[in-house]
Formats: C-alpha cells, structure tokens, sequence
C-alpha cells in the first residue's frame, strides 16, 4: 500500500509538472507594454511553485514508503517536534511567499497607480446584457452624457444619447468593435447599462470589471495588430457564455480611416 | 456495566440502562433516557454563551454601519431625515428599564421574591413601551412621507430601529419568561442564571440602541 | 438494589419512541448524525448538479432523461437551457459550501465527538443543539424548494452579486421567486450556523473533564472550537448581507443598486446603491467561511496521521498557532476576492500582502504534517489514506492560490477556470477528504461496525487519482484564459479547441462521481452488516475510544474522565503498548 500510494503521488506530481513544461496550454502571446512583465512573474511564481510542489509532494510519497510498518517490531520515532525547524521553515515560508507578491508590485503600480498619459486616447467601454458597444468621443474630445429613458434599441441609440440637444454627444461615435491604433496609449473607460460585467482581453493581459454606477478607468497600449476577442468574464446572466466583441489593433493609418467610417455611419 | 456501580451522589440520577456497544443502526442514539435538567453545566457556560451571541449580535449591526458609511459616503443622494422626538421618550424609557431590572436583580439577591417579582413586571412594562415608542415613530416619519424606501437615510433608519426592535422583543420574550417563572426563580439558586443572562442581554440592546441614537445624530 | 432500581425507573420517565429517540433527540450523537445524513443527502445533490454541469459543457444539446419533469421551461425536450446551466450552477456552489461542507465536518462531527473527546456528557445546550439542527433542516428546505417553482433557482452563482441578484426577474430567470427563496434560506442557515457556535465554544470552554487542559485537547477539538469562533462572527454579516438584499429586491430600497439602470429594457427605479458593498460584505463573510470548511479537515488530519504514525503530531503548539493565525487572518484577506472589481488598487495591494501571509501558517500545517510521518511506523487502513490524500491535494490547492493572491497575476486569472481549479481542489477535494477520512475513522465508533476495506479502499483510489484528473486540467483551461460559469464553448473561437480537455474531465467526473456510489453502499450496508467494532479498534489514545461503541447516551455512563496527558502519546519510550490513552494513569517518562 506504501508503495502504490508513493507511487501514484510521484506520478502524479511528475505529469502534472509535464503538462506544465510542455506548454500544451498556455497563454496566448501578450501583445501589450505590460505583459511582459506580468507574464514573467507568473514564470517566476510558476518556478517557485513548481518546486515546491514537487518537493512536498516527493516528500510526501517518499516519507509514506520510508516509514511504512515493515513488521519489524520497530517504534515510531518519539518526538513531539522541533522549534528550530518550525521557526525556520515559518520564516522561509513568509520571506518566499510575502518576498514573491512584493516583487511584483511595480506591475500593479504601473497599472493601476498611475494613470494614463495626458495624450492618451479615449474611449468608453459599454456593456450590457449581452453586448458591448464602445463609443468614441469624436473630435471634440467630449462624451456626451448617456440619459438612461432615452435608450432605444430600434433606432441603435443603445447608450441614450440625446444628439439633437446635448451638443457633446453631436458628434460621438457609437460602434460595436473597439479598434485602437497599435503602439498608441488607450485609456478605456468602462461602464454598464445594468449589472455586472468585466472585460477581458486575454492577449492584452487587461482585466476590469464593470460595476453599474461607476465609471472605471484603465490604460494600456497595444503592440500588435491584428483582431483579438474580447469576453465579458463576470457572471452577468444566460447570455454571459456569448458576450463578446472584437478589439481591432490596426496602424495609424487603418484606424484613422476607420474611424471616419464610423463617424460617417452614425 | 449498570446501575448498580455508580456510587456518586450526583450520578445517582444518570442510573438507567444505557445501551451496549454493537447493535449497530439500532442503537446509536437510544433516545433520552437521561433528563435534560440533570445534565449539569456551571452557570458561567450561559453567560460565555450570552456574551457570545451579543458577538454576532455586535457583528450584525457593524456589517449595518459599515453599509451606512458607504452608502453615505458614496452617493450624492443623501438627504437628512428628522427625527422623530418620540425617540428621546423611548431612550428614556429603555434606560429606565435597565435601571429597574438593576432593582429586580438586587431584590432577588436579598431574598425580596415580592419585589423581584414587581420590579420585573415594570420592566418588562418599559420594554413594551419603548418598541410602542418606537412604532409610534414609525407612524410619525409616515405621517411625513418617510417610508423605508423614500431615501437611503430613511432606509437606514427603518434597517436600524427595525433590527434593534426585533433583538428587543427577544428580550422581552425572555423577560416574560422570567415573570412568569418569578416564583420558581426566586426559590431555588440555580435559575438565577436566566435572571443574569436576560440581563446582560437586555443591558446590551440598551447600550446598542444608544450607539444607534449616536449613529442617528451624527450621520442622518 | 431493588429499591436503586425503583427510584431510577422513577425518575426517569423520559419519551421513548422513535420521534424522542431519533426525530427531535437532544443527544448529540444523534443530533451529529442527523446533521451528517443532512450533509450526505445534499452532497448527492449536488454531485447530481455537478454532473448535469458536465454533461452540459460537453454536449449542449444532449437531451438529459428526466430532467424536463424538473423545469419544463429549463429544460425543454430535456436540453439544459443557458439559463438553466446558471441555475444549476448557483445550487451546486450553494448547497455544496454551506450544507456539505460548512456541515458534516463541524456540526457533523463536531457535535458528535466534541463532547465526547472532551470528556463531556453531551453539549453545553441540547436544546439550543436540537434547535440548530432543525433550523438547518428548515433552510435546506426552503433552498431546495427553488427547484420547484416555475422560474427556477436562481442564475447568479452562489456569490448572488447585485444588480443581477437585486433588480428582480428583469435581469434573468430565477430572480424573481428563485432568488428570494436563496436568500430567505441562506439567512435561515446563518441563525442556525450561529446557534451551533454558541453550542461548540461554550462546550469547549467549560465542559472539558478533569486535567484536560486546552493544550491537551485533540486537535480535532481545537478545529471545531477556532471554526465555531469564526463562523459565529462571519455568518452575522452574511445575514445582515442577505437582509440587505431581500430589502433592496422587495423593500424598494437601494443599497446595492445605482441609479439609472436599464436592464432588458426595463428603466429600474433604484439609485445610490453599491454593487461593491454587497461584494465587501460576502467576501468579508466568505473568506471566513472557506476557513471554515477546511479547518476541521486540517485537525481530523492531523489527528488521522498521528495515530497512523503510531507517533506524536508534529509541533502540536505550532499546529494551533497555526490554526488561530489562520482564523485571525482569515478575517482580513477578503478583499483578494475583488482584486479587479474596481475597489481601490491600493487596497487591493494591502490585502494581497496579508493574503500570502496566510499561506505561512497553510505551510507550517503542511511541514508538520510530513514531519509527523517521518521516522513514523505508518498503517494505511482507508481514513489513513484519505488524511495522506488530504495533505496531497491541500499542497496542490494551496499552491494555486499563490497565484490568484498576487494582483498581477489574478489579472488574469480571476474568474476562470484556474480560480475554479484552486478551490475545488481546496475545498471541493480536500474538505471533501477530511470529511471521509472522519468517516472512516469514526464509522466503528458511530455504528458499533467496521466500514468495509476493500470497498474503503476502492474509494479512496478512483477518487483520489479522479479528482487529480478532474481539476488538475482546469488549471491549463485557466491558462488558456477559460472564462468561469460559462454554458457552452461556441460562443468564442478561443474556447472550441478546450473541447478537448472538457471532455476527458467529464468522463473523469463521471467515474469519480459513479465510485461515490460505493461509498454510499459501505455506509449503509456497514451499518447492519459491517464486522463488528471492539471500543478501540485502531489503537488511538483520545476518549471516544475509551467508551463503547456506540456511546452510552452520557457517553461515559456516569464516569467523569480525569486526563494525565496529552492526545498523541504514541510510541512512548518505556510504556507498554505503542500508545497510551489520554485518561490513562499509567506513569511513562514523558507525557505532557
């Protein structure tokens, strides 16, 4: 029994490690400024980890064949334990553990104790059950305020603007993708209609919940082209599954001439 | 094993067959063949349990306040509410009543089983009272439009006074409980520990109701 | 002896019956026992749930025999709607967390062997006891009943995160009727769940026997006894949570709904509100309770691998420490839950610190554990293997929440199924194990009978390389970035190549879910037919096995225990056998 319980633990401990290494599953490549950096503190948490579960584990089966009654009449070992190894082993712990969420500190910061740069472009990020719109201030810069009995899927005024007397909002621009310039600072302002929904951009290592009643800030900037999935990741109802959209990063070029293709449509 | 080998006075009580080990499914609980009151707990064990609850009780109403200073905190919608001046009345009659239970315990330590009696019954009168008060300034802030839902500080209000209430008539149900049980309580030393323990109770939803007061005064 | 005999059948003209005796008992073993079948009746449950869960994820479409009888409009022709899979969802996690697993380990065999292993006639308060248990009765009720009416349960996950939970049945089906239901029956749970902590600490506090001190209680007891502290505080402010809610959804009140919302078309009248103040006051609740389902797993393994050892636990003062450290911090980490829910980042720094605290004592635990098997002479019957599987799975579980603790890194991790993986091999496993290996342990001691090994240890295998094979995949799904409480794959072009990997942990689930089944049989079966079970048959040194199994209904049939030494003398140099029970005078060298 010692045996085929050691066993089993060092198998499993040794495909799950496998499966880890070999990267069968795996992030996608990050296509932002601030992946790398929190992409490299999962490696180094996936390390630290790893070893210790390997350890422990390891130890775990070894102890358990170790110490198996071979019949021999022999006693345990009396001992009640060792304060010298527990106080070790508590400071290890704490210096490992405490150490490891401290170095990644300055990506946290980055993100969110800073805010974006005054040049960064602007958009709001809409959700609701189940759909994401996302509007572009236009040229003067301005959201228009959002009246919430003024909301009218039948004539797509999905965000209750009133254009004919809120002049901010004359010329917002309401689309159903988010297309960004590559290489250019994106602060997202992220809002809901009704209840709870977050966004999230695997590529772009972004995540932020929207909370109805709030108006969440996040910035980021994009490094590659190309389109990317955006999905709502919190439980917002029985659509929740399909709530998706499409983060476009295009050049400069391609989301000038977008976005006057936009404009021309509302 | 049987009745026979228990010499202890106090397990005198606990004789009985018992049950054997074995019978499986059968004979896993066996019933109550020994009597609750014979069971024999220290007087101490209610009041740990008491100050216990009053914990949770405490927790309740700080997870409460903690929604009142959000809520306040966060929103631009908050309107001052008035205050009922029925309140002032109930507080004085809460206090009141946490005086007189003072003098029904002190009567009952002086063997004054009449006066126990009678001091219990007022103070279970003032009880009645303060949470008639209490509806009356419910009635009051209707008469003004003032419902739970008017605005977030009457929603407060109503959460507050309404919770205090309901803890209240639990202690009022326990001091019914007491009156009614005034005669046999003041016989016999080991129920003394109901009359401590509703205390303890009943001076503490007096204590939380101040600390309500308070909250009413300086955040409505 | 005559006239004794006489005066006793005189005084003691307590109800016989079957109601007095197993209905409304006030003996605590019976009470324990009540509670475990409550725990064993909604695990079935909600392993069902999890099944129906898996089937769906796999095959959306598959037509699911019977289940159309449950909720026409839920499952029509059979086929689990989107709404129905949130449904089913939100009852697993409910009834799994709190009537499996905040039950059997603590108000199961809390309420059995607490008194007991203290020395203890019964509890502090049969009554208050009884009342606890039935009260509980009354919420699973009350919960259950959700799967009745015509709306259904509620959609919006055990978490109930407003405005989904609050606006009412604008916002999905189930919010209506479904969602009151839940929470009424929560709230019934909270009175309960405090009413037995009451019982537990006031028991351990006064009711211990003579000479046992409390650094000699089992650490079984010390489990229950951190466990009852904490429930007591945590499930107020769930009640005041839920009251909050019922208020904001029938009241017209809004403390957790802002104002101009507009959900399925339907402009709500709400404003002011909160979303954020549900989720402080849940998770402030809710990391509290996770400790609580997991504590008295920690101390019944502990307790497990000592007298298996036939050696002292490792570090016993450590290991309580350990226990109250986690107790203390499991009170100020809450807000690791809500990392990206737009609370402030410098607040969700401060908590992220605390939270890899908390995994220090986790560690110290898991170091004393092996520390207690090495230079140790193991046995393995079945609840040894499930205490040795404890520890696996608490080591793998424990590792992932070193992700999900740093905020970087839950970025982008939160709400996937890496989250789903860390607490199901948490609590969904490792729980899960304490609560067998307790099982095992106790069975004898419980039914007078020994649970069948072999069957024991076909139980123990297939779900112990099962439940690797389920969650250890959910990690990669999580890496893949696998959205949570998602109903179907298609809905993104980066979910349909996981297909693969939702299939082996299906299958992987419905064998594991299948061998439960034998577990079932054992316990049953065992119960009339087991080998029958001396008073010590795995030669532990703590006071339930020194009484009969069964206990007499005062446990000690009127002795009053008197404790020398601690709860793991095993192995003691010079005494005569590789143990020596706790009420044992026998003079040895050591013996604290």
């Amino acid at each position: 029994m010692a045996l085929a319980i050691a066993l089993v633990v060092a198998l499993i401990s040794v495909v799950s490690v496998a499966l880890f290494w070999a990267r069968i599953w795996w992030f996608p490549p990050d296509i932002s400024t601030h992946g790398p950096a929190i992409d490299h503190q999962f490696m180094l948490t996936l390390v630290i980890t790893g070893i210790i579960f390997v350890l422990a584990q390891l130890s775990l089966a070894y102890l358990v064949w170790r110490n198996r009654d071979r019949g021999d009449g022999r006693r345990a070992s009396y001992s009640h334990g060792n304060n010298a190894l527990e106080a070790t082993w508590t400071i290890a712990a704490a210096l490992v553990f405490i150490g490891l969420n401290l170095m990644g500190y300055h990506i946290w910061a980055g993100i969110h104790f800073v805010g974006a740069a005054p040049g960064a472009m602007q958009v709001e990020v809409w959700g609701q059950q189940f759909a994401w719109d996302f509007r572009y201030p236009g040229p003067d810069g301005k959201f228009g305020s959002s009246h919430v009995e003024k909301v009218d899927d039948a004539t797509a005024n999905y965000l209750g603007l009133d254009r004919d007397h809120d002049a901010d909002s004359k010329d917002d621009i309401v689309t159903s993708t988010l297309a960004i310039p590559v290489n250019r600072e994106v602060q997202i302002f992220l809002r809901s209609k009704d209840v709870t929904h977050s966004f999230f951009v695997r590529e772009l290592r972004i995540r932020q919940d929207l909370v109805p009643g709030m108006i969440i800030p996040i910035h980021f900037t994009a490094t590659q082209t190309g389109r990317y999935e955006i999905a709502c990741a919190e439980l917002c109802g029985l659509g929740h599954y399909r709530m998706r959209a499409f983060l476009q990063v295009m050049t400069e070029e391609d989301y000038e001439k977008w976005l006057a293709n936009m404009a021309a449509q509302q | 094993m049987g009745s026979t080998t228990l010499t202890k006075p106090e397990s005198a009580a606990r004789l009985d067959d018992f049950g054997r080990g074995g019978r499986g499914f059968d004979d896993f609980g066996g019933g109550d063949r020994w009597v609750p009151e014979r069971h024999r707990v220290p007087s101490r064990s209610y009041m740990i349990a008491m100050a216990m609850a009053l914990a949770a009780i405490v927790m309740l109403f700080a997870a409460f306040t903690s929604a009142l200073v959000v809520r306040k905190g966060l929103s631009y919608d908050w309107v001052s509410m008035p205050m009922p001046r029925v309140l002032w009345l109930n507080t004085a009659l809460l206090l009141l009543s946490s005086l007189t239970l003072e003098f029904s315990r002190r009567a009952l330590g002086a063997h004054r089983a009449e006066a126990f009696a009678r001091w219990l019954y007022v103070t279970t009168g003032l009880g009645v009272a303060f949470v008639a008060g209490q509806l009356l300034a419910w009635r009051e802030l209707a008469a003004q439009g003032v419902y739970l839902a008017t605005n977030p500080s009457s929603s407060f209000f109503y959460l507050f006074t309404a919770a205090h209430g309901l803890h209240l008539l639990g202690g009022i149900a326990a001091l019914i409980y007491l009156v009614v049980r005034a005669g046999a309580i003041a016989l016999r030393k080991q129920r003394r520990t109901a009359v401590d323990v509703t205390a303890l109770y009943w001076h503490f939803m007096d204590g939380l109701w101040i600390y309500i007061l308070f909250l009413l005064m300086t955040r409505f | 002896m005559a006239g004794v005999h006489a005066e006793a059948v005189h005084r003691h003209e307590a109800p016989k019956g079957f109601i007095r005796r197993y209905i409304f008992s006030l003996d605590h073993k019976v009470i324990g026992i009540q509670y475990y079948f409550l725990a064993l009746f909604s695990v079935f449950v909600g392993l069902l749930l999890s099944i129906l869960i898996r089937i769906h994820l796999v095959w959306p479409q598959a037509k699911i025999p019977l289940l159309e009888l449950l909720s026409r409009t839920g499952a029509p022709g059979g086929v689990i709607t989107p709404e129905y899979y949130l449904s089913l969802l939100t009852m697993h996690g409910t009834i799994m967390v709190f009537f499996v697993l905040t039950t059997a380990p603590q108000s199961g065999f809390g309420n059995y062997f607490l008194p007991i292993q203290i020395g203890a006639e019964d509890m502090a308060f049969p009554r208050l006891n009884m009342l606890s248990f039935w009260v509980t009765f009354a919420g699973l009720v009350v919960l259950m009943a959700a799967f009745f009416i015509p709306d259904g349960p509620p959609i919006s996950g055990w978490t109930a995160y407003p405005p989904l939970s609050a606006v009412g049945g604008a916002s999905g089906p189930g919010e209506a009727v479904g969602q009151n239901l839940w929470i009424i029956s929560i709230a019934i749970f909270c009175v309960a769940s405090m009413l037995g902590a009451l019982n537990f600490i006031a028991t351990t506090l006064d009711l211990r026997a003579h000479g046992l001190s409390l650094m000699r209680m089992p650490l079984t007891c010390w489990a229950w006894f951190i466990t009852a502290i904490l429930a007591l505080l945590s499930f107020a402010v769930l009640l005041a949570a839920g009251a909050l809610l019922l208020l904001d959804r029938v009241g017209g009140t809004s403390f957790f709904v802002p104002g101009g919302l507009i959900v399925s078309d339907k402009i709500i009248k709400h404003s002011g509100g909160s979303p954020l103040l549900w989720q402080h006051l849940f998770w402030f609740f809710g990391h509290p309770e996770v400790y609580i389902a997991i504590l008295p797993g920690m101390g019944v393994t502990s307790h497990i691998l000592s007298t298996f050892s036939r050696k002292p636990i490792f570090g016993y003062k450590a290991m309580v420490v350990a226990m109250g450290a986690i107790g203390v911090l499991g009170f100020v980490v809450w807000g690791h839950h809500m990392f990206i829910s737009g609370m402030s980042p410098y607040s969700a720094f401060a908590f992220s610190v605390l939270t890899m605290a908390i995994a220090v004592p986790s560690a110290i635990k898991t170091f004393n554990w092996l520390g207690t098997i090495l230079g140790a002479k193991l046995r393995f019957p079945t609840p040894m293997l499930f205490a040795l599987g404890f520890v696996s799975l608490f080591v793998t579980g424990g590792l992932s929440g070193i992700f999900l603790g740093q905020p970087p890194i839950d970025i982008y991790f939160h709400d996937t199924y890496f989250v789903l993986a860390h607490f199901h091999m948490i609590m969904g496993v490792a729980a899960i194990f304490g609560i067998f290996a307790g099982t095992y342990f106790w069975f004898p001691k419980m039914f007078g009978r020994m649970l069948n090994e072999t069957m024991g240890k076909i139980h123990f295998w297939v779900t112990f390389v099962g439940v690797y094979a389920i969650f250890m995949p959910m990690h990669f799904l999580g890496l893949e970035g696998h959205p949570r409480r998602y109903s179907e794959l298609s809905g993104f072009e980066f979910l349909k190549p996981l297909l693969g990997v939702h299939d082996f942990i299906s299958h992987a689930a419905f064998i594991t879910g299948a061998i439960q089944l034998v577990f079932l049989f054992n316990l049953f079966w065992s119960m009339f037919k087991g080998m029958k079970a001396a008073e010590n048959p795995w030669e532990a040194t703590t006071l339930e096995w020194t009484v009969p199994s069964p206990p007499p209904h005062d446990n000690f049939a009127g002795r009053h225990p008197v404790i020398y030494r601690g709860a793991y003398e095993f192995s003691v140099p010079g005494a005569e056998k590789d143990y020596v029970m706790q009420d044992s005078p026998e003079k040895v060298e050591a013996g604290h």
